[in-house]
């Protein structure tokens, strides 16, 4: 255990040493979130269609995030498709990554000698590589004479004319599995790898089967780890608009980053992005807030 | 004979090894097949016509050595890059340590605050300082500045979460004893504690370099205009718009900048790991701790 303050300077150094951080995460982490509620709350000027932010929370008012309630459900609830479709893409995308992470992680975890360090090198890769190419690599690989169509009709033999770049949800969550589950298996990896060994052998060694040394040992010593790699994928999902741009660009397929995207840069319409910022914020907060506290206990417990 | 194999409790897991293989098949193909067409000599990204370097420099209009609007976006990755990651680095690091020596509630506020701004979508974080710098009188306006700003905002994280989790590992003896033998907190820190930090340094500043070039929500709300727009906006504006192997070159080549940080990083990393005696893992890279 540390004594406090042997000396004078030592018990400041903490805090001098933070403060330019701390001071910068403030200014432009959390005050702008106080900027996006005086945006929604605010108003809009009827001539030039500009924000019009109102500082002062007594002055709130709630036209605008009602609006865009008022068009969740309903006859008018031209909103509402999307932000079902957020909810089904999300899931199913971060189910299906954890599908291929998990068996992947755990096998790399348990692997050793030469071979992990480039297999290690190989699944972090894509990591590295820009979302943007990833996807335009789909983009060229998905175009209407691209190699995808052609191998399906075996070079002419079937007609391969499937228009897979407009308006299916196929696509569009493989897109999304594509692009995140690399995000998915580092952090997997990382959880698992820290898993010991001794206690999976032990449960064999004492006649358990293979599938329930995994369902009774393993699972529930790696669940923390899962959930932490699942909040990790699914929360940057949310924002995602650029995956349905390129991969549909269609309607059909938005997603409530495309809701926001379209209408931020808008005029009169920044403050309905304003409100479904905060309301993907709302949906986000609690997974956020659960990521933090167990981020925050296993370091006390390494301390 | 299929049953005895999958009853043998000791069979080397191979559904698991093939499952693997063709993961990473399915992951680096399609990126290998988009490099590949960078080459193309004709301007189809689709059917290939022949192996030349006409997208790279050949080209005298639409090459990317030729096209200004391509060089401007990979001079202005590149710019951002190296300036968020000059800025970032010693500012998480000063973080790592200073949350790390300071004891109370308003230090663990801070590291909260910290891992929110790790996980937050990163959409809102973008519209939040769009909404900031369009609504507020601030010294600057949309472009490179802002973009920065934004930028190590949301990488800040790094640096201070992988120098946190180094300074766990090393304890507080060493630089207890650094002060009983006279060193002041500052010299036990500089001479003692630094010294040690350098490898997880190394590793978050390449890190973040390399994560900077990729991103994309973050530059293109915070780019004022053509001027400012990096790689990644490029491609996003123009991938479905009838484009040339060119936008494939100029995703090549920033993949191409981006594994040699990555490499280049890692030797010194391994390197100075040896030194200080610190279990070296390409995990570090992509921000395991």
């Amino acid at each position: 255990m540390r004594k406090a303050g042997r000396k004078p300077g030592n018990r400041l150094l903490g805090p001098i040493l933070a403060f330019p951080g701390v001071l910068w995460l403030l200014l432009f982490f959390v005050a702008p979130l106080y900027v996006v509620l005086a945006v929604v709350f605010g108003g809009v000027d009827p001539v030039f269609r500009t924000v019009i932010p109102v500082w002062n929370p007594v002055l709130w008012s709630s036209d605008q995030p009602s609006y865009v309630l008022s068009h969740i459900v309903g006859p008018d609830g031209f909103f509402g498709p999307a932000l079902l479709r957020t909810a089904v893409y999300v899931s199913v995308a971060s189910v299906l990554c954890l599908v291929i992470a998990f068996p992947i992680a755990y096998y790399v975890a348990r692997l050793s000698g030469r071979w992990k360090g480039l297999l290690l090198t190989l699944l972090i890769a894509p990591f590295w590589i820009s979302y943007m190419m990833r996807m335009l690599a789909w983009v060229n690989l998905l175009a209407n004479d691209g190699l995808v169509n052609r191998i399906i009709s075996l070079g002419g033999v079937f007609p391969g004319d499937t228009e897979w770049l407009s308006g299916k949800s196929v696509v569009v969550i493989l897109g999304l599995v594509y692009g995140y589950v690399p995000y998915m298996i580092i952090p997997l990896y990382a959880g698992l790898d820290r898993l010991p060994s001794e206690l999976v052998e032990g449960a064999r060694d004492l006649g358990a089967g293979r599938v329930s040394a995994f369902w009774r040992v393993t699972w529930p010593m790696s669940r923390p780890v899962v959930v932490a790699s699942v909040l990790l994928t699914c929360l940057p999902m949310l924002g995602d608009y650029f995956t349905s741009d390129l991969l549909s660009g269609s309607p059909a397929t938005s997603m409530v980053g495309n809701l926001i995207n379209e209408t931020v840069l808008t005029p009169g319409q920044t403050g309905q992005a304003g409100a479904f910022v905060l309301l993907v914020l709302i949906v986000s907060i609690l997974p956020m807030l659960y990521y933090v506290r167990s981020v925050s206990r296993s370091e006390g417990s390494m301390a | 004979m299929l049953t005895a194999w999958w009853r043998d409790p000791w069979r080397k897991p191979r559904v698991l090894a093939a499952v693997t293989i063709l993961y990473l098949l399915w992951s680096l193909l399609p990126v290998l097949v988009a490099a590949l067409f960078s080459f193309n000599a004709g301007r189809s990204r689709t059917s290939w016509q022949g192996f030349s370097m006409r997208w790279y420099y050949g080209d005298p209009v639409r090459s990317v050595w030729h096209d200004d609007t391509l060089q401007t976006a990979l001079v202005q990755t590149l710019r951002l890059g190296v300036v968020t990651t000059l800025v970032t680095v010693p500012l998480g690091v000063a973080l790592a340590i200073g949350l790390h020596r300071w004891r109370g509630r308003l230090p663990n506020a801070a590291n909260s605050m910290l891992l929110l701004s790790f996980v937050i979508p990163e959409t809102l974080l973008a519209v939040a300082l769009l909404l900031v710098v369009t609504n507020l009188a601030l010294p600057f306006t949309l472009g490179t500045t802002s973009q920065v700003i934004g930028l190590v905002t949301f990488q800040l994280s790094y640096p201070a979460i992988l120098v946190r989790a180094r300074l766990a590992t090393i304890g507080s003896q060493l630089e207890e004893a650094a002060m009983d033998l006279g060193a002041s907190p500052l010299a036990a820190q500089r001479r003692v504690i630094l010294p040690m930090l350098v490898p997880a340094i190394v590793a978050s500043a390449v890190l973040v370099f390399a994560d900077v070039i990729d991103d994309f929500v973050i530059v293109r709300y915070l780019s004022g205009d053509a001027s400012t727009e990096p790689t990644s906006v490029k491609i996003y504006n123009t991938a479905r718009a009838a484009p040339t192997p060119a936008l494939n070159a100029l995703a090549t080549l920033m993949l191409v900048a981006a594994m040699l940080a990555v490499t280049l990083g890692f030797l010194l990393y391994r390197w100075l790991s040896k030194r200080t005696g610190e279990n070296e893992s390409i995990g570090s890279f992509a921000g395991e701790t």
